[in-house]
């Protein structure tokens, strides 16, 4: 068992690096623009707080491999920039998981109490001053442990690139099989990889979830 | 709407909102008509690329692929189901050789990517000599994934049951059994239907997975239509109308899963102060066997 891990060394290496690449950047993409549409979503402005419940519900209804199916096939038909399928499924990834991220962003700022504000608006603090030392310290207790999940499911959902022919972990069965050896063995590889991937962020959650839930 | 972050808004900050809000619509309606544009200047609106969607033939083989999907996720939705009841009484139970392989079990399946599972017992479990098909590769699939995540549900929900009703229904000389059978999962399922139904509608849109092993489903239908040379490779034609099938189906879902939550909150607050008379007619059912 272990010589095929050892014989296909390199293309486990690819393999497992395209699967954390891809993580990495849709999981800083998906952040950026998910703080960025729950922003839209709690404005005082009724156009971004439709716009971004819009894309919300669009897209928390959507399958991710719909969005991939649209980026992979659909996208090179509207001779938009050419951009090679790596950045493609990238941008799939962002697409699909940041209306995740938003609604966990939402309901994370939704658990402050509205007295917390108005208590530090009494007490003359700016809005600057609210936000950043009043509402976000509180807002991230109850956002950090659901966000990990949210990661954890987009860690395991750079698989579906695999489908659409990026080489990242996934795709490291069919050439395996090209190669003559053994697809049980790679396979079962391939979940163990996955698993020592996925364990640690279960375990962050975890302890996320026990240290802060008995702060409020 | 009152908010955490601001105050109602003065005579300026409503004119600035009213600038950006504005400012908004004028950049979303820019957004949509350089999609437009571009769908417009590589032929998508011409009629020949939705001209498929007149044809009987391909009518009824896109119906074929909505039972196809509908099919792998009513199967997968029951044995997902099934599975979350036996495996979460399995955590829940006393004895620790129960206990520890079911957490193991569970654990295991939700770790492991859903493409890795489905690509595994498509691919790989022939040769181990377990031919599943395409069908069932995606429904076992789906299965092991959503049954182990409903698993972690229903439990959380018996455990979410306040204590006194485990006991009491011990001190009225219930059995083990009967005590999670007809007092604890009973209120648990009450209480996560919600979540349940939230994570059908996961179940639901992971179906089209099996696009990816060649189940002949709806995406499997848009790849194929789209590539029909007759009416100008309408790939992206087909795109929209299949994306707009899943949506409204996964919306469906979501609605009913959010009507159970705002129902389930409106009982909470019309529950009476007294538990004890709350819970014996909770169903209109009888209380004592007469």
């Amino acid at each position: 068992m272990i010589e095929l891990l050892v014989d296909n060394r390199d293309l486990f290496l690819t393999g497992f690096r395209n699967t954390i690449l891809l993580f990495l950047l849709a999981g800083i993409g998906a952040l950026v623009v998910g703080t960025l549409l729950a922003a839209m979503r709690v404005s005082p402005v009724p156009v971004l707080r439709l716009l971004g419940g819009g894309y919300v519900n669009i897209f928390r209804n959507t399958p991710l491999t719909l969005v991939f199916f649209f980026f992979a096939f659909a996208y090179p038909r509207l001779d938009l920039l050419d951009v090679s399928f790596f950045t493609r499924a990238v941008l799939a990834l962002i697409v699909y998981t940041a209306a995740f991220v938003c609604e966990v962003v939402r309901s994370g700022i939704n658990t402050v109490d509205v007295g917390q504000a108005e208590a530090s608006r009494a007490l003359g603090l700016t809005f600057t001053q609210t936000l950043t030392t009043i509402v976000v310290p509180q807002a991230i207790r109850s956002v950090v442990p659901p966000l990990t999940s949210v990661l954890n499911a987009l860690l395991k959902n750079t698989t579906v690139a695999a489908g659409f022919a990026v080489a990242e972990a996934g795709q490291i069965t069919p050439t395996l099989s090209e190669r003559g050896a053994s697809v049980l063995i790679g396979m079962v590889w391939i979940a163990i990889g996955f698993l020592i991937l996925v364990i640690p962020l279960t375990a962050t959650q975890r302890t996320l979830e026990k240290r802060w839930s008995v702060a409020r | 709407m009152t908010s955490v972050l601001y105050d109602l808004p003065g005579p300026r900050a409503r004119v600035r909102n009213r600038a950006l809000g504005v400012l908004a619509t004028i950049g979303i309606i820019a957004l949509a008509g350089f999609i437009a544009y571009r769908f417009w200047a590589t032929g998508q609106f011409e009629s020949r690329k939705w001209e498929w969607l007149l044809y009987k033939d391909l009518q009824l083989q896109l119906v074929d692929a909505l039972g196809a999907t509908i099919r792998a996720f009513v199967v997968g939705a029951l044995l997902a189901l099934a599975f979350g009841f036996l495996f979460a009484v399995a955590r829940l139970s006393e004895h620790a050789w129960l206990r520890a392989p079911a957490y193991a079990v569970v654990e295991f399946f939700r770790a492991i990517p859903l493409v890795v599972m489905i690509f595994f017992l498509f691919y790989a479990a022939p040769q181990a000599g377990l031919q599943l098909g395409v069908f069932w590769s995606l429904v076992v699939g789906l299965t092991l994934y959503n049954g182990s995540v409903l698993a972690e549900v229903i439990r959380a929900g018996v455990q979410s049951v306040p204590r006194g009703q485990r006991e009491a229904a011990f001190a009225l000389g219930l059995r083990k059994n009967q005590v999670m059978r007809s007092v604890l999962l009973p209120q648990a399922v009450r209480a996560m239907l919600p979540a349940i139904v939230s994570q059908l509608v996961v179940l639901l849109k992971d179906t089209a997975l099996g696009f990816l092993i060649t189940y002949q489903e709806l995406l499997f239908e848009a790849r194929y239509l789209g590539s029909l040379a007759e009416f100008g490779r309408p790939i992206i034609p087909t795109a929209l109308v299949i994306g707009a099938i899943y949506i409204s189906l996964c919306v469906v879902l979501s609605l009913f899963a959010s009507y159970l939550e705002g129902r389930k909150r409106r009982q909470r607050l019309s529950e009476p102060t007294l538990p004890v008379l709350d819970t014996t007619n909770r169903d209109g059912a009888a209380a004592i066997p007469s």
